[in-house]
């Protein structure tokens, strides 16, 4: 069985939530794709700016598990991992980020706007907590016209400083709407620390203000992790109600491509990168008998390949039209 | 027959409402009371609280919820109880609704109508008495409409609640309360982006909107010369063809406007007429706005400042009988420049 590479996005989507390692694969081609991301800005064949997520994989994954294409996801700017993890294909993301008309919006999105519909990805959000509110409205859909949809909204801790979160819960609350408002807690709020912004560090605690059923979960084990939030949507899918998960996380790189991340206490990252999602993913189905070393480096290898082939595939990839400009505006357009 | 605006907009939204399960609506008080300018009375006793939702003070988190809402299968009308509270909001219509078909690829679109109450005249002071189309004319993706009478409310209404894409409808709070003698129906749905020719003549054309259609109409009353009248009813797309169509045949084009004279609407109308049609003009275009001050509450001070019939017949006669274009009343008066 090939464990990336599948035809479409919601193959990918479906190996994900059913096959252990495909989960572990489809972590290790996040941190090669944005590896590859890195790499292509350095060379200068990128424009603009982009933000990875490298640590935060296994969030990205045991979400993608857990959920159903049918339910709607509203995710950040920092969305490679969630619509990788989703089933977006890399050489789809991979062209958007190159601004090439393969890519998963024709190019005229960049690194921060992603979409597809197909595995219920709404369109990724360049603005702070902007997600929030519409994923509360994407529940309100799923309510009024009776479907079994939930949706998500994925944002990191600096957005529960913003007015839209904090509406958001309300509104989702009050109104017995199913979203899982899903906070990938990583401390940093751009280039700033939780401590410095923010009264206390379990962001979990917030939900208390909205009486809303609220847990801290480690976002570093996707194998308990996928258990875990698998749960909350159950839970949600259920009883309609929402729900909020902080996920303690932490991003290895810096805010954005042009951040060094200087300003980490020292020795953070290092605590942290003994954590990183795909070495305790990689250690544990070593210990658990399902792949032995040489099987693991061969998948990360097979991973690799299949990632510098999309690479080659997107920077292939020709230009958008001038008309695709013009295009999608509007109903007309 | 006679119709209030206020009650134009509620059979609107009940006729789309009858027509649509999909058609929802929230706002701030608009549920069992109805509504703070009574523009919503009996839909939630027609179609009950799973469709017709008041919501905490949260702008931002329900007008949101409307581009959530909207690209999942719901037609979410969304009244913001006066225009500035959009100022909380404004993020997610102008960066997010306005975009969510370009940045999915057409896969998803956010046909939302987000009504407000808009514009001076009522005495409610600075802060509740723009008109603020501006925030919004300069966003694509936006389609933005003001009516200017109960008959004008009701037929962009429907059309607005049927668009798949964002809509701002801004109804001018001084006329919730005047009369229009008209037969509600869909014979009396009004298409987006059409002006409507209010009166026909061959000196000057004058384009108005909203509030100044009125303003217009008064001030043709017993004058000298002959208008071609327009209600522009859409800014955003605006009828250029009725406009440039009707200077080509008058030569003179007067604009009326309520909004400060920084930035507002007329300035694109006068700028496309001047550029494609200066062959016609005989005269000066004439742009009358409000002063660029906020709007003052005083009764006296709030009536100045926004264009009278007397302003705008006084304007007309020197555009047609002198070819001159007037100096705003403020500079006349040296009390701003």
């Amino acid at each position: 069985m090939s464990l990336i590479g599948e035809p479409n996005p919601l193959e990918r989507r479906d190996v994900i939530k059913f096959d252990r390692l495909a989960r572990l694969g489809r972590m290790i081609e996040i941190r090669r794709v944005e590896e590859a991301i890195q790499q292509l800005f350095a060379e200068g064949a990128v424009r603009g700016t982009t933000h990875t997520a490298q640590g935060q994989e296994a969030v990205s994954v045991a979400l993608a598990a857990a959920t159903e294409p049918s339910d709607s996801v509203t995710c950040t700017y920092r969305g490679h991992g969630v619509a990788l993890a989703l089933g977006m294909k890399p050489e789809t993301l991979l062209a958007e980020v190159l601004g090439r008309s393969t890519g998963a919006i024709g190019g005229v999105g960049g690194s921060m706007h992603l979409c597809d519909r197909s595995i219920g990805l709404m369109p990724t959000f360049a603005i702070v907590g902007a997600g929030i509110p519409v994923a509360v409205g994407a529940g309100l859909s799923s309510k009024i016209l009776g479907s079994n949809a939930i949706a998500v909204a994925v944002f990191g801790d600096g957005a529960t400083n913003i007015g839209a979160f904090h509406e958001s819960m309300n509104l989702a609350r009050v109104w017995e709407l199913p979203v899982l408002f899903l906070c990938e807690n990583n401390l940093y709020g751009e280039y700033s620390r939780i401590d410095r912004t923010t009264p206390f560090e379990d962001l979990h605690r917030r939900g208390g203000s909205y009486d809303m059923d609220s847990r801290s979960l480690d976002g570093q084990e996707v194998e308990s992790l996928t258990v875990e939030l698998q749960h909350e949507v159950d839970q949600i899918r259920a009883t309609s109600m929402p729900r909020f998960v902080e996920v303690k996380t932490y991003r290895f790189a810096g805010h954005s491509r042009s951040d060094p991340a200087t300003y980490r206490p020292e020795g953070e990252l290092d605590k942290w990168l003994k954590r990183d999602p795909i070495a305790l993913a990689s250690a544990a189905v070593i210990a658990d008998g399902l792949l032995d070393e040489g099987a693991v480096e061969a998948l990360d290898k097979q991973v690799s390949e299949r990632v510098t082939e999309a690479v080659g595939v997107a920077v292939a990839s020709p230009e958008p039209a001038l008309k695709s400009m013009f295009e999608n505006v509007k109903a007309d357009s | 027959m006679l119709v209030r605006m206020n009650q134009a907009v509620s059979a609107a939204i009940a006729a789309e409402m009858r027509d649509d399960p999909t058609v929802v609506l929230w706002g701030e008080d608009i549920g069992e009371s109805g509504g703070v300018f009574k523009a919503t009375v009996g839909l939630f006793e027609e179609f009950g609280a799973d469709r017709v939702r008041d919501t905490p003070i949260s702008e931002m988190g329900f007008l949101g919820a409307a581009v959530g809402a909207a690209a999942t299968g719901l037609r979410p009308i969304v009244e913001i109880m006066f225009v500035e509270f959009l100022g909380v909001a404004l993020d997610q219509l102008v960066t997010e609704a306005a975009m969510f078909r370009y940045l999915s690829a057409g896969e998803y679109s956010a046909g939302i109508t987000l009504r407000a109450s808009a514009g001076a005249g009522l005495g409610f002071g600075a802060q509740h008495s723009q008109m603020l189309d501006r925030w919004v004319i300069g966003s694509p993706g936006m389609t933005v409409v003001v009516p200017s009478s109960a008959r004008t409310a009701y037929g962009l209404l429907r059309s607005a609640i049927r668009t798949d894409d964002p809509v701002l409808v801004l109804e001018p709070r001084q006329l919730y309360g005047t009369r229009s003698d008209f037969e509600p129906g869909d014979d009396a749905v009004l298409p987006l982006g059409k002006a409507e020719f209010i009166a026909a003549g061959t000196d000057v054309t004058l384009v108005g909107l909203g509030s100044t259609v009125p303003t217009i109409g008064e001030a043709m009353e017993g004058s000298r010369w002959s208008a071609d009248a327009i209600d522009l009813l859409t800014i955003v797309p605006w009828d250029s063809e009725a406009v440039l169509d009707s200077v080509s045949r008058t030569g003179r084009l007067v604009i009326v406007e309520e909004g400060p004279e920084q930035g507002g609407w007329g300035a694109d109308v006068a700028a496309t007429v001047a550029s494609k049609a200066f062959d016609s003009l005989k005269a000066p275009i004439v742009r009358m706005t409000t002063p660029n001050v906020p709007i003052a509450f005083s009764q006296s001070l709030e009536e100045r400042f926004l264009p009278s019939a007397t302003d705008v017949a006084h304007a007309v006669d020197e555009l047609v009988f002198s070819g001159r274009c007037v100096s705003p009343w403020w500079e006349r008066e040296g009390l701003a420049t």
